[in-house]
């Protein structure tokens, strides 16, 4: 394993203890920018917990997670912003974030994290379209300069939001919703509710997208369509994504950099290929017993 | 058949009254899932909000055209009451809003009783009475008998049913709507993606309360007095059509007011006047019974 050149995210030591349990132990990793990261590991492994930290659902109970908007990050500015106490630099890198001192919504807002879910969270009630807009809410607001006005939608107001159908109506159309754009979201089909809800997530215009097992219970043509839309999302926006995954063909796939995780704590990270042929992992998803894995590690030469 | 319509007009107007409140109700419902307790009491407060406003102009300006005055007490009545409701939100209720659930509903009773013995303090607790608009009726001939249609009546309906075009454009057509129907489904979600939840709240609530000035304002206009204790019974009954309809829907919180309305006046025209509030209680209890999410609820899934 090779440290990544230029990583958007450094994820450092990062601990998250529920009462007696260990859920995260010291789990270090980053995600390159530009590139598909995918946390990968055994069912109860910790991945989504790990989501919910880099998210701000959790406050992690230890470690940094520091999220550069321009890279490489100098080590003295991290080292800076640590030491000042503050939970980001606007200036630092077009933007440096401690996402462990932030909130949810400030991490959405202004380190622009983005994520879906892996139970779809949409609104249900609301049009296919209404779904898009609502993810780009501030932006309306900000052109309107957060005013009443603005709530109740006046002139300076109108033409920020077609600019934000616009962009609603390109995700729509990559992910195939067009004809669909004015139903209500919870009577599309599972699949397209997934995709919908990739959408909706870039339409905040994320530097960083976090998907949780987007192809769960997806047939093999939709798998291997959402596999094409998420490639055509870090190719065509730069997007850098990172998702957790349980089938492995979509991870092989797509992955440029694969992050293995067991009982909170890493096993293996690095190319798909190298994490095919890995002893640990394989050990880990096989459930051979400790003294098999020695075996198994001595045999493939570790 | 005269009779019957004439008591369905009477039951119609009053029916908007409460619906107006019932609004307020659903909303605030819908978006925290708190039953504001105080919302009857706000209601009040606004009935002497537009009796003192109107009392203010006939005296500042004399006699003045009466669709005029009427006009300006409505939107001075909206606005004061509505700052009264964004100011009972912030000091009483989200301040509670991370605690456990009874705590805001709890703090809502106490804002009631305040509210009317504050009003009960500075007011008097005597009727204050106001004609607004004259008892004129217009006679409208129908087959062998005829039916009566007074302008207070014409008023209430009218403005009801503006307003309520209003609301609908809000909720369905402006970002505030959108906002506040994104907060309703979840919450969490809505902050993540940019939606100020806590000012969508304290919109929710003053929206609310702008409606129950309508309605303050119609109680005055339809009963010319008012006094402390008057929020309580129509705020029960409004509580009441909101539930009837399925607590958290806007049509529903109209046509379960509307209900409650023809109910209350038909039940008063053909048996007893003394039992009409019991009336409106048991329809309530046998809607329940067999419909238990009301007219338009959806069937309850509690979110994890």
């Amino acid at each position: 394993m090779q440290p990544i050149a230029d990583p958007l995210l450094t994820v450092d030591r990062l601990t998250m203890r529920f009462g007696g349990l260990l859920a995260i132990n010291a789990l270090t990793f980053e995600v390159g920018r530009g590139q598909i990261t995918a946390l990968i590991g055994p069912n109860g492994a910790g991945k989504t917990t790990v989501f919910n930290c880099i998210t701000g659902f959790y406050q992690p109970t230890g470690g940094r997670m520091a999220l550069a908007h321009r890279g490489p990050v100098q080590e003295q500015e991290l080292a800076g912003l640590t030491a000042s106490g503050r939970r980001y630099d606007r200036h630092a890198c077009g933007g440096l974030f401690l996402l462990e001192r932030m909130q949810d919504h400030e991490i959405a807002a202004k380190a622009r994290v983005a994520r879906t879910f892996q139970n779809i969270r949409l609104f249900p009630a609301m049009t296919v379209l209404e779904n898009l807009i609502v993810a780009q809410h501030r932006e309306l607001m900000k052109a309107s300069r957060f005013s009443i006005a603005g709530l109740l939608g006046t002139k300076g107001y109108r033409a920020a939001e077609e600019q934000a159908v616009e962009r609603a109506r390109h995700w729509l159309e990559k992910t195939g919703l067009v004809d669909r754009a004015d139903e209500p979201a919870g009577d599309l089909p599972y699949g397209a509710q997934r995709r919908l809800e990739i959408a909706r997530a870039m339409c905040t215009q994320p530097m960083l997208l976090c998907l949780d097992e987007p192809a769960a219970g997806l047939n093999p043509r939709e798998s291997a369509d959402l596999t094409r839309l998420i490639r055509a999302i870090r190719d065509e926006t730069g997007t850098s994504v990172l998702l957790i995954e349980h089938d492995m063909s979509v991870v092989m796939e797509i992955s440029d950099h694969v992050v293995v995780i067991e009982y909170g704590c890493k096993i293996a990270d690095g190319t798909p290929e190298e994490i095919k042929s890995d002893a640990n992992v394989i050990a880990a998803y096989l459930g051979v017993e400790d003294a098999e894995t020695a075996v198994a590690v001595v045999e493939a030469g570790a | 058949m005269d009779y019957l319509i004439q008591q369905v007009i009477n039951g119609l107007t009053l029916g908007s009254i409460y619906g107006l409140i019932a609004i307020g109700y659903t909303m605030v419902f819908g978006i925290i899932g708190m039953v504001n307790f105080a919302h009857g009491d706000v209601f009040m407060l606004s009935a002497f909000v537009a009796l003192i406003i109107f009392l203010a102009l006939s005296q500042l300006f004399g006699t003045i055209n009466l669709a005029l005055a009427l006009l300006l007490v409505l939107v001075a009545g909206m606005a004061l009451t509505a700052l009264w409701a964004w100011t009972i939100e912030r000091v009483a209720y989200r301040p509670l809003r991370g605690s456990f659930r009874l705590a805001p509903m709890i703090s809502a009773i106490g804002m009631s009783i305040f509210l009317s013995n504050f009003v009960q303090w500075a007011q008097g607790p005597n009727n204050k009475p106001l004609e607004m608009v004259p008892t004129e009726i217009i006679t409208i001939a129908l087959g062998a008998g005829s039916i009566t249609l007074s302008w207070k009546q014409i008023t209430i309906m009218v403005t009801t049913a503006v307003l309520l075009m209003a609301l609908w454009y809000l909720v369905q057509k402006t970002p505030l709507g959108r906002a506040q129907r994104a907060c309703e489904q979840d919450r969490k979600m809505a902050s993540i993606l940019g939606v100020d939840v806590d000012r969508t709240i304290s919109l929710t609530f003053v929206i609310g309360a702008a409606l129950a000035a309508v309605a303050g304002l119609l109680w005055m206009v339809n009963y010319s007095q008012v006094n402390f204790a008057d929020g309580y019974v129509p705020g029960v009954k409004a509580f009441t059509a909101a539930v009837l309809g399925g607590i958290g829907s806007l049509q529903g919180a109209v046509l379960g007011g509307i209900l409650i309305g023809l109910i209350e006046t038909l039940w008063s025209a053909y048996f007893s006047l003394a039992y009409k509030d019991v009336a409106a209680l048991l329809i309530l209890i046998v809607v329940l019974v067999f419909m238990p999410s009301g007219l338009f609820g959806r069937p309850d899934v509690e979110k994890v």
